[in-house]
C-alpha cells in the first residue's frame, strides 16, 4: 500500500514550464485521475513519478519518503502507454512475465502468476500468442496484466485507452475500475477526456498549463468549480456577471435568490453560474424567474439544447425532448437557487 | 499467381547476381580460352593449385582479411552503435556538426585522408601493424554503421526501454533483453557492410600496413593487372566468397527491414 505525494512538483524544458509547482496526495488504494488540455503536463507528471524524467525541482514522495534517488527499475511506479508497447520479440506469456523474470522469480512461479493475470484481464489460454495476432483491446489488456504482475507499488496509465474504439474504451474502463478496485493498488490515470476522468476515478486533478486547478472528487468539478475556465472545461459555459449581497445576487437580469450556505464568496462581484441540465425551461415553480428569449433550438435525441440570451450572454439549457420553440421566442426559465454556484468575478 | 511474381524476381535478382561470377568460374579452369570459343578449348586445376599453395599467400591474405574484417567490425559496432543512437535519439550541441563529419569519408577519397594519417601513424608506430590497418578501415565504415544504425534507432524509439524500465529492468538488461533484440535485424546488416568494406579495402591496408600486412586483394590485384586471367579468376572468387555468403545470410533482413535501408537515404 502506498501513498504518492506530490511537493512542489516543478519541470522546465529550456524556457517552457511544463508542470508549475504541483502539489497534491494520492492516498493508498486510490484510483486519482491526472484531467486537461493536451500539453497541460499530465504525462510529464507521470513520467517524474516513474523517475523517467528528472524533476527540476521539488520532490516525489511514496509513503513519505523521496524516491527521486531511486532508479526507475527500483522505484516499483508501473506505467501502462498509450501504444501497448509489447515486446515484438516475444509471446504474451513472456510479455506478462517480463517483469518477474528481471525480479529473478523462478519459471515455475513466473508460469503461475502469468496465467492468473491472463485470467483477470479475461485472457486466459493466451500464453503463447503473438503480440501481432492481438487486438487493439487484447493487446492493451496484455499491457495491463504485464503491469499488474509485478504487483506495483503505483500503477501509472498514460492514456491506455485513447487508441481504442468507443465501445472497446468503455468495457475496458469497467475492467481497469474493478481490476483496480480488487488489487487495490494505488493508480494514477491520465486523461484528457473528462468523462472518463469522472467514471473512473476517486478524485480527479484538473490541470491548465502545468498548473493544477481544482483537486476534488469527480462531483465537485460539476457542482463548485473554483474558476470559470473549470466550469467551461466540464461543458458549462452559462455565466452572468453580478453582484453578491447576502442570499441576494443582483444581475441584469434582477435579482436572484442564492442559497447562501452554498459559497464561500463574500459580497460583491461575482460570476453567477448554473449548469446547462439545472436551468429549467417552463417551471412550475416562481422562485428565481426571467424571460429569456431563445437564440436557437437543436434537437438532441435525449433532450433539446436551447441557446439563450440571458442579457446578452448566451446560456446552454437543456429542455425536453419534446420542446418545440422558435427562435426570438420569450420562454419562462427558472434558476433554482440550490443550483445556483457563485465564481469569482473575471478580471 | 502472386507466388510466381516473386519467383520471377528472385531469379531475375539471382541472375544478376550470380552472372557475373560464372565466367570467372570457368576461368579459372581454364588453360586455354581464345575468342570466340564458348568454352575454353583446355581445361586445367592450375589455378587453383596455385591458390591453394603457400607461396600464393592466398591463405595468408584471407586470414589477414578475416582478422582485420572482424576487428573493424567489432569496433565499428562499439564505437557506431553510441553515436548512432545518439544521433538520433537525443539533441545536442554540434549535432549537425557531427553528421555532416560523419559524411566526410564517403565524399572525401580515402587515399587523400590515407596520406595524412600515414604520417601519424608512423609516428604512433601503428604502421604495418594489424591495429593500424584496422584503425585506418574505420574510416570508410563507421559512416555506413552509424547512418544505418542512428535510421534503426531513430525508427525504433525510446518506449519500450522505458517501459521496460519502469517493470523493473536495469539499463543493461533493458539493453540485452529488449533494445539488441529489437535492432539486432538492422545490426546484423550494418555489420555486413561494415565487413564487406574493410574485406574490399586495398589503398588503405597497402599504405598503412606497408606491404607486410598482406590481405586478400593485396594478392588479387597484382593478377588482376597482370596476364594471368585464370589465376586472377580463382583469387577473386576466394575475394567475392563471403560477400555472397553475407548476402544469403542477410537477404531476408535486407528484404523485410525498410528501416535498415532508410540510413541510405541520406548517403
Amino acid at each position: 500500500m502506498t501513498t504518492v505525494t506530490l511537493q512542489n512538483l516543478t519541470r522546465r524544458f529550456g524556457d517552457v514550464t511544463a508542470v508549475d509547482n504541483l502539489n497534491l496526495e494520492v492516498e493508498s488504494g486510490e484510483l486519482v485521475a491526472f484531467l486537461g488540455p493536451s500539453g497541460c503536463g499530465k504525462t510529464t507528471t507521470l513520467r517524474m513519478i516513474t523517475g523517467l524524467l528528472v524533476p527540476t525541482s521539488g520532490d516525489v514522495q511514496f509513503n513519505g519518503k523521496s524516491v527521486l534517488t531511486v532508479p526507475t527499475e527500483k522505484r516499483g511506479a508501473v506505467m501502462v502507454f498509450q501504444k501497448h508497447l509489447l515486446f515484438p520479440t516475444m509471446n504474451v506469456a513472456q510479455n506478462v512475465g517480463f517483469g518477474l523474470r528481471m525480479q529473478r522469480i523462478n519459471k515455475k512461479e513466473i508460469d503461475a502468476r502469468v496465467s492468473e493475470m491472463l485470467e483477470l484481464v479475461r485472457l486466459p489460454g493466451f500464453e503463447n500468442r503473438r503480440a501481432h495476432e492481438l487486438s487493439g483491446g487484447q493487446q492493451q489488456r496484455i499491457a495491463l496484466a504485464r503491469a499488474l504482475v509485478v504487483r506495483p507499488k503505483v500503477l501509472l496509465l498514460d492514456e491506455p485507452l485513447a487508441n481504442l474504439d468507443a465501445n472497446l474504451r468503455l468495457e475496458m474502463r469497467e475492467l481497469i475500475r474493478t481490476i483496480q478496485r480488487e488489487l487495490g493498488i494505488t493508480s494514477i490515470f491520465v486523461t484528457h477526456d473528462q468523462e472518463e476522468a469522472v467514471m473512473l476515478a476517486d478524485r480527479v486533478a484538473l490541470m491548465f498549463n502545468g498548473r493544477l486547478q481544482q483537486y476534488d472528487v469527480p462531483q465537485a468539478f460539476y457542482d463548485r468549480p473554483n474558476t470559470a475556465a473549470i466550469a467551461r472545461f466540464f461543458r458549462n459555459s452559462n455565466f452572468l456577471p453580478g453582484t453578491k449581497r447576502g442570499a441576494v445576487v443582483e444581475t441584469p437580469l434582477g435579482p436572484l435568490q442564492i442559497d447562501p450556505g452554498r459559497t464561500a464568496q463574500p459580497d460583491g462581484p461575482v460570476l453567477l453560474t448554473v449548469r446547462p441540465e439545472d436551468v429549467h425551461i417552463h417551471p412550475s415553480g416562481t422562485g428565481n424567474l426571467v424571460h429569456a428569449p431563445v437564440r436557437s433550438s437543436v434537437y438532441m435525441g435525449t433532450y433539446t439544447q436551447i441557446l439563450l440570451d440571458m442579457a446578452g450572454e448566451t446560456w446552454h439549457a437543456h429542455g425536453p425532448a419534446d420542446l418545440c420553440v422558435n427562435s426570438g421566442d420569450l420562454l419562462p426559465v427558472q434558476l433554482p437557487e440550490g443550483r445556483i454556484w457563485l465564481l469569482p468575478a473575471i478580471g | 499467381m502472386k507466388h510466381f511474381w516473386r519467383w520471377l524476381g528472385a531469379l531475375l535478382i539471382a541472375i544478376v547476381v550470380l552472372a557475373p561470377i560464372i565466367p570467372q568460374i570457368i576461368w579459372s579452369f581454364a588453360f586455354r580460352w581464345f575468342f570466340p570459343s564458348l568454352l575454353p578449348s583446355h581445361w586445367s586445376m592450375d589455378s587453383w593449385q596455385y591458390v591453394f599453395s603457400t607461396s600464393s599467400r592466398v591463405g595468408e591474405g584471407l586470414i589477414n582479411s578475416l582478422i582485420i574484417a572482424v576487428i573493424v567490425s567489432i569496433l565499428s559496432i562499439l564505437v557506431g552503435l553510441p553515436a548512432a543512437r545518439a544521433l538520433a535519439l537525443y539533441e545536442f550541441r554540434g549535432k549537425s556538426a557531427v553528421e555532416w563529419l560523419l559524411m566526410v569519408p564517403i565524399l572525401v577519397p580515402g587515399i587523400v585522408a590515407v596520406m595524412g594519417i600515414h604520417i601519424m601513424f608512423i609516428r604512433y608506430r601503428l604502421t604495418d601493424t594489424f591495429l593500424g590497418v584496422a584503425l585506418v578501415h574505420l574510416i570508410p565504415t563507421i559512416p555506413y554503421m552509424v547512418l544505418v544504425m542512428a535510421s534503426v534507432f531513430a525508427n525504433y524509439g525510446t518506449d519500450l526501454e522505458d517501459m521496460a524500465r519502469t517493470l523493473g529492468a536495469g539499463p543493461i538488461r533493458v539493453f540485452w533483453h529488449v533494445t539488441l533484440p529489437g535492432i539486432l535485424p538492422g545490426l546484423v546488416v550494418a555489420t555486413m557492410f561494415t565487413f564487406l568494406i574493410s574485406w574490399s579495402q586495398y589503398v588503405t591496408t597497402l599504405l598503412i600496413g606497408g606491404g607486410r600486412i598482406i590481405t586478400l586483394p593485396l594478392v588479387l590485384f597484382p593478377f588482376i593487372s597482370g596476364s594471368n586471367q585464370a589465376t586472377a579468376a580463382a583469387i577473386s572468387l576466394v575475394f567475392v566468397a563471403p560477400a555472397v555468403i553475407a548476402l544469403i545470410f542477410t537477404s531476408r533482413q535486407l528484404g523485410r527491414e525498410s528501416a535498415v535501408m532508410g540510413g541510405f537515404g541520406r548517403l
